[in-house]
């Protein structure tokens, strides 16, 4: 999508954020013996249109806290403000009048559409749910919303289980589009189509955008991806953000070494490229969401781990002299030209197994 | 709301630019088209036709004979020995130990079978589908308490439990209705709740919570229609279940009081018979295979062609 001028103000911010989901042991509830901390204290800020690009490994968080930004998930603790108004704590009821702005596109094409109901009274479900439009009046409004996202206005009395994989998406993408919303979570949109169908969403994805000046919060695991429709970028380990920064930059100077990490592990189209170039091997695997290492979470698998990465949590900050740089939570962030491939951590990391092919893990999470 | 240029070029790819449809065929048409092409289906639907055909031209196949239901013809429906008479071109099927018309007895019982199986289905049916849809849904303490609850039920020793109940109301139509539902819900109930569990983790009930649907429409627009195709198909075999409940409970002189023909109380009747009166137990007895039979091939039926594969 277009990099368009950043500004007009912040249209939804997460502030420390924080959702931790209870497990159970045993027969008996009250027990709670551990907690998986899905997303462990998120602050982030999406600017009225742009596109908000959020990544990360599957696992990560990226999924919670698409469902805490949207308050399908009650927050464990941390702040939600949409256009001003705070809806961390609101109700389901209360909740209703800002589900006008704030919509949601599913990953799940099959799994996100009633099979029993008509793709007609499923794409107008918010206009009766928010009685903003009803009889002759709703069906035209349906049927116009069909055509906006190319699908056939005729098609209004089929089942979803009649369509394509992309044509759902597209249902999907008309319903959250009914009332007009401001912002639309995009939680895995093309993640379940084929790679010939992406291209089509998210062209329309872009093209609504510019029609109707709406801004995206778009996830995925999939970088190439985010690298084309996003204006900024948010790169997520283990419910924790490491680094946001304007896609451009992002990619031509990652500070973070785990980011550093995935861009290289990014399949290049090239086999001479792919050949000459250079892959940084991480070792071990992502740690359990249940125990997260303290001090900087990436720690036990970080090329550059020191001492303080263990005693020390790094915050999201920009790091650096002149105080442009985008932040980063690093201590001792990627300077341009720096050698990551030959790097060694200065402390042990205790789990560390044989070496990850990342290309593996990066093929796994393609 | 009108978009040219990009939109229109990806609808022209991706969207379905195929000849206009008509009208989507939904989940259950397509059973329904599958269920017509099914030879059992079709045969057992027919013999339940003619059931049905049967309780209701009772009193015309009564009229047609010239015996009433009740009619006791000491003469000729006797032998001088005071014993049922067999078959003959007077009584077609023969006559009991009263000397009624076995025949005119059996058309009237198809009555009451078919009322007490079709009622307390449907109220069983209503109740659990209520009942398991609130204990699914909501979870907690309310699933806790209702789920329990149908598992008391479902354990009652239904039989005693059945022959309690009714001698403290005196026997009737209407008692045998209730108690026969009251030990059918909880089957049903259970059933529901369980695909209840499964339907509420489903995407698109996350979809409608974030359109803004409130519970009960979650409940009853989200939920409810997937819930079709197994309550279908569950009813169906609750049906002869209760066809033959209704009948223990008359043939344990507990159900409609007589004279009031009924299968069950027919063949308690014939008890003390058989040995002389072959015709006494059969056709009460054949008439409640039928039914319960083609009951149970239906509903076998039903699921299968709601589940196509599977």
């Amino acid at each position: 999508m277009a990099v368009r001028a950043s500004g007009g103000g912040v249209l939804l911010e997460l502030v420390d954020v924080v959702k931790h989901f209870p497990i159970h042991q045993g027969l008996f509830p009250g027990r709670r013996a551990d907690r998986v901390h899905a997303v462990d204290g998120v602050s982030l800020q999406v600017r009225r249109g742009e596109t908000l690009g959020l990544v990360g490994e599957t696992g990560c968080g990226k999924s919670t806290l698409a469902r805490c930004a949207t308050r399908l998930q009650t927050l464990t603790s941390g702040r939600v403000i949409l256009d001003g108004h705070d809806i961390s704590t609101l109700s389901r009821r209360e909740l209703r009048p800002f589900r006008r702005e704030l919509q949601m596109v599913f990953q799940d094409p099959y799994g996100s559409l009633n099979p029993r109901r008509r793709v007609g009274s499923i794409i107008g479900d918010p206009l009766t749910v928010h009685q903003a439009a009803g009889g002759p009046a709703r069906k035209r409004q349906v049927q116009e919303l069909m055509e906006l996202v190319g699908l056939n206005p005729e098609h209004y009395n089929r089942f979803p289980a009649e369509f394509s994989g992309g044509q759902r998406q597209r249902i999907g993408v008309a319903r959250a589009l009914a009332l007009h919303p401001k912002l639309i979570v995009c939680d895995e949109p093309v993640s379940a189509l084929d790679v010939s169908i992406r291209a089509q969403i998210i062209n329309l994805l872009a093209d609504l955008q510019r029609e109707l000046d709406l801004t995206y919060l778009f996830i995925s695991h999939d970088l190439s991806v985010v690298r084309q429709v996003s204006d900024r970028v948010a790169v997520m380990y283990l419910g924790k953000l490491v680094e946001v920064a304007p896609v451009a930059e992002l990619y031509r100077r990652p500070r973070h070494p785990y980011v550093n990490a995935l861009l290289s592990a990014v399949p290049v189209p090239d086999p001479d490229r792919a050949d000459r170039r250079e892959r940084i091997i991480l070792s071990g695997d992502v740690p359990s969401p249940v125990h997260p290492p303290r001090g900087c979470r990436f720690h036990p698998r970080c090329p550059k781990a020191r001492r303080r990465c263990v005693d020390e949590e790094p915050a999201l900050v920009p790091r650096g002299g002149d105080g442009a740089e985008h932040p980063t939570a690093c201590h001792f962030p990627v300077e341009a030209g720096e050698d990551l491939v030959h790097a060694h951590p200065t402390i042990d990391q205790p789990d560390r197994e044989p070496p990850t092919d990342l290309r593996r893990v990066a093929r796994s999470i393609r | 709301m009108t978009l040219t240029g990009p939109a229109q070029a990806a609808r022209d790819i991706g969207g379905a630019g195929v000849a206009p449809a008509i009208e989507g065929r939904s989940p259950l048409r397509l059973a329904w088209a599958r269920l017509r092409r099914d030879p059992v289906a079709v045969g057992s639907a027919t013999v339940l036709v003619l059931l049905a055909a049967m309780a209701l031209a009772a009193p015309a196949i009564a009229h047609a004979v010239g015996h009433g239901p009740d009619d006791q013809y000491h003469d000729v429906g006797l032998t001088t020995a005071g014993l049922p008479v067999g078959p003959s071109h007077r009584f077609l099927l023969g006559t009991d130990n009263l000397g009624r018309d076995i025949l005119v007895r059996v058309a009237y019982g198809a009555r009451i079978s078919l009322l007490v199986g079709v009622a307390a289905t449907l109220l069983a049916t209503v109740a659990g589908v209520v009942v398991g849809l609130v204990a699914g849904y909501l979870g907690g303490v309310v699933d806790l308490v209702l789920a329990r609850t149908m598992d008391v039920v479902l354990s009652f020793p239904y039989l005693l439990f059945a022959i309690a109940l009714v001698s403290v109301f005196h026997p009737s139509l209407a008692i045998s209705i209730f108690v026969i539902a009251f030990f059918s819900w909880a089957a049903m109930g259970r059933i529901v709740r369980g695909q209840t569990l499964s339907i509420r983790e489903k995407e698109y009930i996350e979809a409608a919570w974030s359109v803004g649907s409130g519970t009960l429409r979650v409940m009853f627009v989200e939920v409810l229609p997937n819930l079709v195709a197994p309550v279908i198909v569950l009813a169906t075999l609750l049906v002869p279940t209760a066809i033959v409940f209704e009948a223990t409970l008359s043939f344990l002189g507990l159900g409609v009081a007589p004279p009031t023909p009924t299968w069950g109380g027919m063949l308690s009747d014939s008890l003390s018979f058989y040995r002389v009166a072959w015709w006494f137990p059969l056709f009460p007895g054949l008439a409640l295979l039928a039914t319960t039979l083609a009951f149970n091939l239906l509903g076998d039926s039903v699921r299968d062609a709601l589940n196509p594969g599977g």
